[in-house]
């Protein structure tokens, strides 16, 4: 009668329905709208028709250039993403991370400061931006689309400011971190090492959990589910190197390493730490997870926190990649395409749902369109209706999803 | 009789022009299931709130071991040893069983979750309930509401508090699932716990509770004990008056 955990373990770890196997364990993940494999398969699906169409675009170096155009904006979708996971949104991300790209540009070239202060100065600021939005939300309970909106006005304005009449000051090419961020890439071999070392820490962590697990009496992956997900992990790792190091192309940006470390870390934080659990629980039902004793403001005020902070090391990256802060930087459709991102890669509007890596998935989908329509000499007016389309898609699917669970 | 673990003194609360709770005084002592039954709307999901820490009294206070205690969270009342199963469960939907269950309090390793210490003592409590759940690391909204109910009972019992409130916990339930429900009510004053059990089905409370406080429009109506007979229970509820009896006589 009563479920014994041990008779559980005949399918995956715990996830799906007990006695499916894999393929039955993972269309229930895609079923579920948890999974990523959809957007992943979009993903690849985009490629193969810009391939077709161009197969420049399928060249190692274009996807070396592909990668670098991401790191930036990829770092304020991961921002998004956190505060879409508690169920607010942030439409000023674009401004902030001009504001920070600004703030370097004068820190460390008009008033002489070294470049590392200028941009522990431009991070400040979102710290300071994010702490101030979670008061709004939080104290005064305003929606968070209104008082961004005000902010993405406010701090466009702050930006101009700050860049003066000038408009647009250009950053030394000498300085480390433009060289960095421009040119500092991975070295191949560092690159395969690193390879090693995370599909290693990946199959040692699932057999410690496996061991743990059995000790325990819990059902616990199989030793061949582990050894699939393992070489699966290091097949496609080893691909993207082996890939992006082909022939003459330069490889992996530093700026594209953080941006990953940055997604893997958040990844963690909110998988497996007690703060990544009250975000999910604050964004899926915020007064549920009030009445269980999680502390829903502070939730709340960290994730624009972290939102904002990001949003300026987005604008940091920007200006390095750039070589220059102007006014542009930042603007025009910068805010957009972070939160498209976001939701495009599988990040609910409605809070509770997502995933780190809907940051850099929904970027990669993004930024492949705009890519690929660039090298087919499509103009601008094109790329935005493609990626206004491409939003509408992911947002019809994410009202589907969630209509489907409430029914 | 000794110290009652928890109390509440001329507690009133109103919210906007209604008045849920007008000057209500209860008691609740160890190894005693103290039954608070009324119509809709008669306070008692509102009691619940006070005593678990979901609403601030407006007047009145809450004692507990006969001191002045204020509850300005269910995670203070957490702290001080009561635990409460609200009506709406307050479950979340996206979360599974184990993240439900220890949500707010979650075991850690380090930095990290202990995702096999919780997941054991998820089967731990729930095998001690009986309860039917398939497996543990489904999303809630994938359970029937019978299911849901023992999950949240389950975690109201993690960390075994000394109060613990139940608001309408058989509401959603079957028979089978009422009895099971019932019977660990009985267990936990076996255990020592106060309870406090919520509900507006008359035959519930009295195959558990020891005494059984009937509130009627925000106030204390009567307080029964526990073999007080369903149409004595219907008519404090109701204001039904018995021929040939006379109201409120039947305190003892």
């Amino acid at each position: 009668m009563s479920t014994q955990p041990a008779g559980a373990g005949t399918g995956a770890a715990g996830a799906g329905p007990s006695g499916a196997g894999l393929p039955g364990a993972v269309w229930q993940r895609v079923r579920g709208g948890n999974g990523l494999l959809p957007i992943v398969a979009a993903l690849v699906g985009i490629w193969l028709v810009l391939g077709a169409v161009n197969p420049a675009f399928l060249a190692p170096e274009n996807l070396v250039n592909l990668t670098l155009q991401s790191a930036p904006v990829g770092v304020i979708a991961l921002g998004v993403v956190l505060v879409l996971l508690v169920g607010q949104i942030d439409l000023s991300v674009g401004s902030l991370s001009g504001l920070a790209a600004a703030v370097v540009a004068v820190g460390s070239v008009s008033l002489g400061w070294p470049v590392a202060l200028a941009i522990l100065v431009a991070l400040a600021c979102g710290v300071v931006v994010g702490l101030g939005y979670g008061a709004l939300s939080t104290r005064l309970g305003l929606p968070s689309f209104v008082f961004t909106l005000a902010g993405l006005l406010f701090l466009a304005g702050v930006q101009l400011r700050v860049l003066g009449p000038l408009g647009s000051i250009n950053l030394p090419f000498e300085s480390w971190f433009v060289r960095s961020v421009q040119q500092g890439f991975l070295p191949a071999v560092a690159a395969w090492a690193l390879v090693a070392v995370i599909v290693v820490t990946s199959a040692v962590v699932q057999l410690v959990a496996r061991a743990r697990r059995r000790r325990a009496d819990l059902a616990c992956a199989s030793l061949p589910q582990i050894a699939v997900r393992t070489l699966v992990l290091g097949g496609v790792l080893a691909a993207i190197v082996a890939y992006l190091y082909l022939g003459t192309a330069r490889g992996i940006g530093w700026s594209v390493v953080l941006f990953a470390l940055l997604v893997v870390v958040t990844d963690v934080l909110l998988r497996r730490t007690r703060w990544g659990r009250s975000v999910r629980a604050v964004g899926g039902d915020r007064r549920a997870a009030m009445l269980a004793g999680v502390p829903v403001r502070r939730t709340v005020v960290l994730c624009f926190v972290a939102c904002s902070t990001l949003a300026a090391l987005g604008g940091v990256l920007a200006a390095g990649r750039l070589g220059a802060a102007n006014q542009g930087t930042g603007g025009a459709d910068t805010y957009l395409v972070a939160i498209a991102a976001a939701v495009i890669g599988g990040t609910s509007l409605f809070g509770g749902r997502g995933s780190a890596w809907s940051a850099v998935l929904g970027v990669l989908v993004i930024q492949s369109i705009a890519n690929g329509l660039t090298l087919m000499n499509v103009d601008q007016a094109a790329r935005y209706m493609v990626t206004g389309a491409v939003l509408l898609l992911a947002i019809i699917i994410d009202m589907l999803i969630r209509k489907r669970r409430e029914a | 009789m000794s110290v009652p673990v928890l109390s509440l003194r001329g507690v009133s609360k109103r919210f906007g022009g209604v008045r849920a709770l007008v000057d209500v005084d209860a008691d609740v002592h160890e190894h005693e299931v103290l039954a608070v039954v009324g119509d809709n709307g008669a306070g008692k999901s509102t009691l619940a709130g006070v005593l678990a820490g979901a609403h601030r009294p407006d007047a009145g206070q809450v004692l507990l071991d006969g001191r002045p205690v204020v509850l300005h969270s269910p995670a203070a009342a957490r702290a001080l040893g009561i635990a409460a199963v609200f009506q709406e469960l307050a479950l979340v939907d996206d979360l599974d069983v184990v993240e439900n269950l220890f949500l707010g309090h979650e075991t850690v390793r380090g930095p990290l979750l202990d995702e096999v210490a919780m997941e054991r003592e998820a089967w731990r409590l729930l095998d001690q309930l009986a309860a039917s759940v398939p497996t543990v690391r489904d999303p809630v909204r994938t359970l029937s509401g019978g299911q849901r109910q023992v999950v949240a009972v389950a975690r109201a019992l993690l960390g075994s508090p000394r109060v613990v409130v139940l608001d309408e916990p058989t509401a959603s339930l079957g028979v089978r699932q009422t009895a099971e429900v019932l019977n660990l009510i009985v267990r936990l004053r076996e255990r020592g716990h106060a309870v406090v059990l919520v509900s507006h089905q008359a035959g519930d409370l009295q195959a558990v509770a020891d005494r059984i406080l009937v509130l009627r429009l925000g106030r204390v109506h009567d307080v029964f004990d526990g073999d007080a007979s369903y149409e004595d229970l219907l008519a404090a509820m109701t204001g039904a008056v018995r021929p040939g009896t006379p109201n409120r006589a039947v305190r003892r």
